[in-house]
């Protein structure tokens, strides 16, 4: 990893208000600073309250920021409007959340195959062979053709990572992503990240609760009231990088 | 790349309506029915006064020239004197149009105007042995007059031609004289110089669409009326057929403006009827609108509800990085299609009713009341308006999805 390289993502001094100038007005982020270099697998963690989704949403371009400084890929955010953002989140960034992940009215592959509808108007038979290979990728070949509701919330997640990951954006944003799956599917799901990331070279952001998977991160940035009152890399638990880069072997595995 | 006009909107807004499935059939069989209902009255309508105004007018002409009533000259009062009077009007004895044979080409050169017939017209008596009969006498040149009431059309019996002492009869009045085609009448006319009579063949019977004319036409050649009605060489009246009925009045208008005549449209002769006609094209249009607005309303309402059950997957395509004008169009597509599929299955419906109203809904003698159909073009148009309105919509539903705060909608 080049660290000398333009990082990923530098915020300076990123403050979020809610309600402003009404008497229940409220900041919820109060200054948060701290960069992130391509190819990182970072944790974020911090208690209920503390503005972690809030500042996912800032990083997804999904809320705008009240003050300070947000360079996504070396330009300035702050200030772009709706449709600037919703083109910049759709090249740099994927999501993958807790509940609702997938869209049910659409098969496993088409939900893979949809950021490149999206995009292009069409799913060229290249950009379904590429939804295919990481369908494939995450173990669910299988489950292309089935609905999200015949899926269990593992196989969703693990869809869902595929998605994501599908038009290779430098940076998924994961909010709880285990948080809805028991702890079987939870490791499974994990270690699916954490093999997409060796794979692929792809920055990982998640917020978790999960002392144990945010153990297993590069880096853990902990968020406190608003401001960031940790951020340290780390050594991933010994015993748990081998099998966690370890290629999916198991795709009927779930919750 | 390939198929790709709205290819993402579209895949999506036929997912979307697929999933509520019973919601979005609801829907489309209201549309339907609205179009139905629409389209089966707008023919209904348009077929009924299409009937009516064949029957009225097949049997008048379009646009009537006549001379001018003869009124009583008044003399002004003296100067500085009060005159009482009291005027007896004139008795409207028959006149012909100066110079009619001079008008009817500058008549037929107007813009608009189809045909031109001179007409003698008067009154009289038919007889045969013991019955008399009070007619109208119609003295008419036959190719032109065919032009202007169809004549040809019209004939129930025999075949419509005129020579000299050959006369064309209404059919209730054949009956009432109890004659048929080539049976001889006898006529008699009040002509300047006292009672004219003249004997008839009868060469054919014609159904002019109006029992009271049928009870009492009796049609002739020109020359003969001429001197029946005791006017030789004139005409009392020039019919005009118009290429469009409804200009008749400011065409008519026109006339009385260039010539000193009085000029009649259809529509100064039958005020009743065009006032009828007029209340009934806006009582059709008043149905078709109130129609098309519970149709707005109605995909609108279930549009509205689909936003508020979509709204985490809309979160998750704005995150994914769906554009607000995707999502738009999303929803337009939706009524779009929903007005399309609605009004298809509408049009069809429509034919149905139109065939069982027209298979099952008998007049007395036999065949159908009229013919009503269905204009390709017209529900082609209903179809378009229709599908027009689902988007029309969806502008607001659609606006409504397009402005969700995505980081709220995944929060749901």
């Amino acid at each position: 990893m080049d660290t000398h390289a333009t990082p990923l993502l530098q915020m300076t001094d990123v403050r979020k208000r809610y309600n402003i100038g009404m008497p229940n007005e409220a900041e919820v982020l109060r200054g948060v600073s701290f960069s992130l270099q391509p190819g990182e697998f970072v944790a974020l963690i911090g208690p209920s309250g503390s503005g972690k989704s809030t500042l996912l949403n800032v990083i997804g371009l999904l809320e705008p920021l009240t003050a300070g400084s947000y360079r996504l890929q070396g330009t300035e955010v702050a200030g772009l409007d709706d449709a600037a953002l919703t083109l910049r989140r759709r090249s740099a960034l994927g999501f993958v959340f807790q509940f609702h992940h997938l869209l049910p009215a659409f098969t496993a592959l088409e939900n893979v195959t949809l950021p490149a509808l999206m995009r292009d108007g069409a799913v060229s038979p290249a950009r379904r062979a590429q939804a295919l290979a990481m369908l494939q990728a995450v173990g669910l070949e299988a489950a292309a053709a089935k609905r999200p509701g015949e899926l269990s919330g593992g196989m969703q997640q693990r869809v869902a990572i595929a998605r994501a990951l599908v038009l290779q954006p430098p940076l998924v944003l994961a909010d709880e992503p285990t948080g809805n799956l028991d702890r079987a599917s939870s490791d499974e799901v994990f270690k699916l990240m954490r093999h997409m990331h060796a794979e692929l070279n792809t920055a990982f952001l998640i917020v978790t609760h999960d002392p144990r998977l945010a153990a297993r991160c590069d880096r853990v940035i902990a968020l406190v009231d608003g401001l960031v009152e940790r951020d340290q890399p780390q050594t991933p638990v010994p015993g748990h990088m081998a099998a966690d880069n370890a290629p999916v072997t198991n795709p009927t595995s779930a919750s | 790349m390939m198929a790709g006009w709205l290819g993402f909107e579209r895949r999506v807004a036929l997912r979307f309506l697929r999933e509520g499935r019973m919601q979005s059939l609801l829907i489309i069989v209201g549309v339907a029915a609205g179009v139905a209902v629409v389209a089966y009255i707008s023919a209904l309508i348009s077929g009924l006064q299409t009937n009516t105004l064949d029957k009225t007018l097949g049997a008048q002409a379009h646009v009537t020239l006549s001379p001018l009533d003869e009124v009583v000259a008044v003399s002004p009062a003296a100067p500085g004197s009060t005159a009482l009077q009291q005027i007896q009007p004139r008795a409207q004895r028959p006149r012909a149009i100066a110079n009619w044979s001079a008008l009817v080409p500058l008549l037929e050169a107007l813009p608009g105007v189809a045909a031109v017939s001179p007409m003698v017209a008067g009154a009289g008596l038919a007889q045969r042995g013991e019955a008399s009969k009070s007619i109208a006498l119609v003295g008419v040149e036959l190719e032109r007059y065919d032009r202007i009431v169809h004549l040809r059309r019209k004939v129930v019996a025999g075949s419509a031609r005129l020579g000299p002492g050959e006369g064309i009869l209404g059919r209730e009045l054949a009956t009432d004289l109890g004659v048929r085609v080539g049976d001889r009448i006898s006529l008699i006319t009040s002509g300047n110089a006292g009672n004219v009579t003249d004997a008839l063949r009868i060469t054919a019977l014609v159904d002019l669409g109006v029992r009271e004319l049928n009870r009492r036409t009796v049609i002739v050649l020109l020359r003969a009326a001429q001197s029946l009605v005791g006017l030789p060489g004139g005409a009392t009246n020039l019919d005009l057929a118009l290429d469009d009925v409804w200009l008749a009045p400011q065409i008519a208008a026109d006339l009385a403006r260039r010539w000193p005549y009085k000029v009649e449209s259809w529509q100064d002769t039958n005020a009743a009827l065009v006032s009828a006609l007029n209340a009934q094209s806006v009582s059709t249009s008043l149905i078709r609108a109130v129609v098309l607005v519970v149709v707005v309303l109605g995909i609108a309402s279930v549009l509205v509800v689909s936003v508020v059950q979509k709204r985490r997957e809309i979160g998750i395509l704005r995150a994914m990085g769906c554009t607000r004008g995707q999502v738009q169009r999303i929803f337009l597509l939706q009524g779009a299609i929903v007005g399309a599929l609605g009004s298809a299955l509408g049009v069809l419906l429509a034919v149905a009713l139109i065939w069982a109203f027209t298979t099952f809904v008998k007049g007395s003698d036999g065949p159908p009341l009229f013919q009503i159909t269905l204009a390709p073009m017209l529900a082609l148009r209903i179809a378009a308006i229709a599908t027009v309105c689902g988007v029309l919509a969806a502008v607001a539903p659609a606006r409504r999805a397009a402005a969700l705060d995505p980081a709220q909608a995944i929060r749901i």
